[in-house]
């Protein structure tokens, strides 16, 4: 533990990254460049978020870490406890009780609170990045508000599929002003961006960038007067916990089309089960 | 009536490429309904003379007034960026000599004509499509073709996608580059036919640059002659053409091809 110093980073490049977070909090989805620096993880395993995270984690904090809202998988176990060795911090599962959670492409279902920092690791910060090669271009683009170019996309959605089919990574505008990547997260998750007391923040490790919303800032997904936006998800409830309005995953369960569907939030899932709540599969509670 | 001013007035456009001149003091006032052809042989600064004037270059010197709809004659070199951008989306147009330069070739055919549309702040989709659908026409693309990747089209086509893509935003003024290059002889004859057709429905002013002499007789009202990056003759087309003063005007007449 004492051969590191706390949270991994040296204290310069902490005072680095935080001056990019101001900047960012103080202009919301704007894209704020950063010196990213190596971590002992590979770019794609949320170099970006963990940066944030150290930059931000304090002795006091305690610290939730999500992969596709499950606390219990590869990503998620190995960064929460990269923390726990490198600065000592407790660590939860539990939403309600994290100060700061580092999540990959999840939201978590129970709502934040006031002084809670949610981290965003980002693989493609640039929201134009599939229209507009040229990061010159793009840059001049948010720089001057001209975002027809994203409508085209949806457009070209609807056009070819009837429907905007763009199901994650929905475009959104912040605050009125910046359009803005929201991480791959599931556009079931968008809605909750919006006027959130939580503080969230958005790493890009391998593209260098940090941006964030503030907490109760405006983010509207875009869409068509005729096609509105629709925060959509499969259509069945938790066959564990049996909540209908929480986000699915699809578990194939043999190889004669037999399936369940779970929620993706591992945390929810348990306190519902724990609350008596039962689900099409789940285990009589005189089993367990 | 004639208007009172000008739709653009060019004066002293200068662009130098380091020592060698791009094109130098060139003046000249455009009146809405107009159309203008520059021609000129290859290097003599048609091109960088249409660049400086539609904005994608900055010349070294001079002033280009624009007549706006909003706020009268405005320097448009002393605009801020937005507004030009603006400008350059609603009440300009562009036609690149190369179709793929001017089109998006990974969107489809209402997309390309929407984008226009949507970068002004349209963002009803029924009313987007119905419009793409309706330019499409105009300049004879089968409708049912609105979903196809420009890539799918012929040249000829593509040319004329360009141009609905371009005055979907009913622009006053248009800029043409070579807007027939590449197009065999028939297919040319059909593009200018529309182009004729759109410009006087529509009373677009257009500047027209080309090498080709039988484009700007047919389209233009006046043109000016350029070489070494100077205007060395300007006037009516047919009075330019059918009695050329400068040697060089009387060389590039004399050159044409008689069939």
């Amino acid at each position: 533990m004492s051969d590191y110093n706390f949270a991994y980073l040296d204290e310069q490049t902490k005072r680095m990254i935080r001056r990019a977070i101001l900047k960012g909090v103080a202009v919301p989805g704007y894209q704020v460049p950063f010196a990213s620096r190596e971590m002992p993880m590979p770019y794609g395993w949320g170099t970006g978020g963990v940066q944030v995270t150290a930059a931000c984690l304090m002795p006091s904090d305690r610290l939730k870490v999500i992969d596709q809202g499950a606390d219990d998988t590869t990503n998620a176990v190995s960064i929460r406890r990269f923390f726990q060795r490198t600065a000592d911090v407790a660590v939860t599962s539990h939403t309600h009780e994290a100060t700061l959670i580092q999540t990959r492409h999840r939201i978590p279902e129970a709502p934040l609170r006031e002084g809670q920092i949610l981290v965003y690791q980002v693989p493609i910060p640039e929201p134009l990045r599939f229209l507009e090669p040229r990061e010159t271009e793009t840059r001049r683009m948010h720089a001057l508000e001209d975002y027809g170019l994203m409508h085209v996309k949806l457009y070209e959605d609807i056009a070819r599929n009837g429907t905007i089919a763009t199901s994650y990574a929905y475009p959104v505008m912040v605050a009125g002003r910046y359009v803005m990547d929201p991480s791959p997260i599931p556009k079931f998750d968008n809605p909750k961006l919006s006027g959130s007391p939580a503080l969230q923040l958005f790493g890009a490790g391998r593209e260098q960038r940090i941006y964030a919303v503030p907490p109760y800032t405006g983010v509207v997904s875009l869409d068509f007067e005729d096609h509105p936006f629709e925060a959509s998800k499969a259509p069945h409830a938790c066959d564990l916990c049996g909540d209908d309005g929480s986000y699915l995953d699809e578990v194939i369960t043999d190889d004669r089309g037999g399936r369940m569907f779970v929620c993706s939030d591992t945390d929810h899932c348990d306190c519902r089960q724990k609350a008596g709540h039962r689900g099409r599969l789940a285990m009589p509670e005189t089993v367990q | 009536m004639t208007p009172q001013t000008p739709l653009l007035s060019v004066r002293g456009i200068t662009r130098n490429y380091g020592a060698r001149i791009g094109c130098a003091d060139v003046s000249f006032d455009l009146w809405p309904g107009e159309v203008m052809g520059i021609v000129g042989e290859s290097g003599s600064g048609k091109s960088t003379l249409l660049s400086c004037i539609a904005g994608h270059l900055t010349p070294d010197t001079g002033s280009l007034i624009y007549d706006t709809r909003a706020d009268g004659p405005r320097d448009v070199l002393a605009m801020p960026e937005p507004e030009r951008r603006m400008l350059g989306r609603t009440d300009w147009a562009f036609v690149h000599q190369n179709p793929r330069d001017g089109l998006r070739m990974g969107v489809s055919a209402g997309g390309n004509v929407g984008e226009r549309l949507m970068a002004v702040g349209a963002r009803h989709y029924g009313d987007i499509r119905a419009q793409a659908t309706d330019w499409l026409e105009r300049v004879e693309i089968d409708a049912g073709r609105i979903d196809d990747r420009p890539r799918q089209f012929s040249g000829g086509m593509q040319q004329r996608l360009q141009i609905a893509r371009n005055l979907v935003t009913a622009p006053r003024l248009i800029f043409m580059d070579e807007p027939t290059g590449g197009l065999d002889v028939s297919v040319q004859a059909r593009l200018l036919d529309l182009l004729r057709g759109l410009v006087r429905q529509m009373g677009l002013s257009a500047v027209i640059v080309t090498h080709d002499l039988a484009v700007v007789r047919l389209l233009a009202d006046r043109i000016m002659v350029m070489k070494d990056g100077r205007v060395v003759e300007a006037g009516l087309t047919d009075q330019v053409l059918d009695d050329p003063q400068h040697a060089y005007t009387q060389l590039l007449v004399s050159s044409v091809l008689q069939v």
